[in-house]
């Protein structure tokens, strides 16, 4: 019954984090072949003839008794391991991974100009037309447009509020997922993934068709005097449709790898539902969850499609920071619209910057969960 | 079934249950129950016009040309970042997950901005008869922006687990490194593959912040599918705004199911 979520380790980048985990042995093992010593004559030999590997991988020495076989074959008798290396083929050992220079070479500019084209060219450009007007004009663009400062403040509140009631799902999800077993639980995690699936237009539709002044329950709201659509409500709910499946997707596969035991103590030892879940899970679980925060806050923060529908765009009233980016854009106002977007951009990139750290922080989380657990599966 | 230690089963399932019921049932219960309000004949009337069937296809087809180059740079990046070193090597590999990270808006304002004839990029290219600003082309390239990090990051962890073994045994026997690369490590990649191209799919299908930008939104010409709802509802048509939005709900559906069909068997295939 654990299948179900093993297919949360695709698709998110922190599953990538959590499938690294299970290959880390292969790969510490491969970084250390590589950087296993050579004697200086097969290193040398090694880069001489680059271009023509596949002489040293498929030769056995014997067949063509040419220069290169005949001296690369003793030189590293020093640097063998002598448990696992055939000593007759050490030059195919070598190079069996290694790819010609021109190739490397073709496939790290290629790599790196079409990385610097999408990504990094348009980075540069945000911040370059944003400033472009001088610094001056960037903070009158951002601070002095009274409805800019107002989709600021909106997103402040719309985001957070979203990622807690997320938050609170994603924990109480991962609990009843990770920890129990009962029938329709693997349709749950697939209605859990539902969001990711549906375009935040239709999203947004949805709403519409339910709290719109024609919707199913929009002549009751309109006697009671509530407004959801068109109003802060309706983005916070947007919102929080479309980021639902992240803090839980997150916290399932750590819930699962970490494993009951401690939590089992607790409750043998007379703890409270209550005080195990503050004084033992969410401890262990805590990059994890933060992980999940931040993914879950940067697409809160730049929704667009799903809060597009259900906006209104009235200014200073319901325009978050994206909407607003494109009613300045729409509006020609260039320079507005891009001091916004370049704060956007430096929130991604703080948010890149913390990804990185908590990814390695859940990476090591997950690696001593499964140090705790090897010696019960071996004995 | 033994008995339950651990407390909060009903707790923490029952809260799940009803959030998921008022946040993804009630709502995709409502536009189902919109949809069937019209008549066959209605429903067919407003998900067939030709420009609604135009929308469809350039909604596919630039999914799937997105995801096709995603998968082409997705292989490239995945390799050169697993086995090559190279100067800001970790500043590369970070920089993959900015597509995560940013707002689509923003990214179509910049690329917007970027190919147009006066723009950092359309200045070498508009010359040359390239023009990518408002065209398909731009939605196709916006769509592998975002669409970016999946391939490579699916891939990644896959590359890093092939064991070296494998090649020097493809070595021994005689194989050059292309014969290995496309005999040995590519099926062993293509799952992986796979599931890197559907996400992709699945996320290009529901794009929309950066598409507007980027296409200009001409009926006929750049307008997805998506565009086309929004269209509906601001003219408040709403049944027929829902009637495309059922389409489009079919079509990720499916593309979901292959997801799981495809991570099912990549996962036998690994075991």
């Amino acid at each position: 019954m654990s299948e179900p979520h093993a297919r949360f380790a695709m698709g998110s980048a922190a599953a990538a984090a959590v499938k690294r985990t299970a290959t880390l042995v292969p790969l510490r093992k491969s970084i250390g072949y590589v950087a296993r010593p050579t004697s200086g004559v097969a290193a040398t030999l090694e880069t001489s003839h680059p271009s023509e590997p596949q002489a040293h991988a498929s030769g056995a020495p014997s067949e063509n008794a040419d220069a290169p076989a005949s001296t690369t074959a003793p030189a590293p008798y020093d640097a063998i391991p002598t448990d696992s290396v055939p000593t007759n083929n050490i030059s195919n050992w070598k190079n069996a991974q290694q790819d010609p220079w021109w190739v490397r070479l073709t496939l790290i500019l290629v790599a790196v100009t079409s990385l610097v084209v999408l990504v990094v060219i348009p980075v540069v450009n945000i911040f370059y037309q944003a400033l472009s007007a001088g610094l001056h004009t960037y903070w009158d663009n951002l601070f002095n447009d009274p409805d800019t400062r107002h989709s600021i403040w909106l997103t402040l509140i719309v985001a957070p509020t979203a990622v807690v009631a997320n938050l609170i799902f994603g924990v109480a999800a991962a609990w009843a997922i990770a920890r129990f077993r009962f029938p329709g639980r693997s349709v749950l995690t697939t209605l859990i993934d539902l969001p990711f699936a549906i375009s935040p237009v239709v999203a947004g539709l949805q709403l519409m068709l339910l709290f719109g002044l024609q919707g199913y329950f929009g002549p009751w709201l309109r006697e009671h005097n509530i407004h959801i659509i068109f109003a802060v409500p309706g983005l916070i709910l947007a919102t929080m449709f479309v980021t639902l499946p992240f803090v839980a997707r997150e916290l399932i596969p750590v819930l699962e790898a970490i494993g009951p035991d401690e939590e089992l103590a607790a409750v043998s030892l007379g703890a409270r539902g209550w005080q195990v879940l503050w004084k033992i899970t969410l401890p262990n679980i805590k990059w994890g969850l933060l992980y999940g925060i931040l993914l879950c806050n940067a697409r809160a923060m730049g929704e667009f499609g799903a809060v597009y529908v259900v906006s209104g765009h009235i200014p200073g009233q319901t325009q978050t920071m994206p909407l607003r980016v494109d009613r300045l854009f729409q509006g020609y106002n260039t320079p507005g619209s891009f001091a916004l977007a370049s704060v956007l951009m430096l929130l991604a990139l703080v948010t890149l910057v913390l990804k990185t750290v908590l990814e390695r922080r859940t990476q090591r989380e997950l690696a001593e969960a499964a140090k705790l657990h090897s010696p019960e599966i071996e004995s | 079934m033994p008995r339950r230690v651990l407390p909060g089963f009903k707790l923490s399932l029952g809260f799940t249950l009803a959030y998921l019921t008022v946040m993804v049932l009630i709502p995709l219960a409502a536009c189902i129950a919109k949809a069937t309000t019209l008549t066959t004949a209605e429903f067919w009337a407003a998900v067939w016009t030709p420009r609604a069937r135009a929308a469809y296809v350039l909604t596919v087809g630039a999914s799937v040309a997105s995801a096709v180059i995603n998968v082409l740079l997705g292989v490239l990046l995945a390799w050169v970042l697993v086995r090559y070193q190279f100067p800001f090597k970790r500043l590369f590999d970070a920089i993959i997950d900015l597509p995560f990270a940013l707002p689509t808006a923003v990214a179509g304002l910049v690329y917007s901005s970027l190919y147009v004839e006066n723009g950092w990029l359309g200045q070498y290219l508009v010359p040359y008869g390239i023009e990518l600003a408002y065209t398909r082309s731009a939605i196709v390239l916006v769509l592998v922006f975002t669409g970016l990090p999946f391939v490579v990051r699916t891939l990644q962890p896959v590359l890093e687990s092939v064991e070296h073994e494998v090649e020097e045994a493809a070595a021994m026997l005689g194989a050059n490194r292309w014969q290995t690369f496309t005999r040995v490590i590519l099926p062993l990649l293509l799952p992986a593959i796979l599931t890197g191209f559907a996400l992709a799919f699945a996320r290009a299908l529901g794009e929309y912040g950066s598409v507007v930008f980027v296409s200009g939104n001409m009926p006929f010409r750049t307008e997805i599918a998506s565009r086309l709802v929004v269209d509906r509802l601001e003219e408040f048509e709403y049944a027929q705004a829902t009637a495309i939005a059922v389409v489009l709900l079919a079509i990720s559906f499916s593309t979901l199911i292959v997801i799981n069909v495809l991570e099912r068997w990549s996962q036998r295939s690994h075991v």
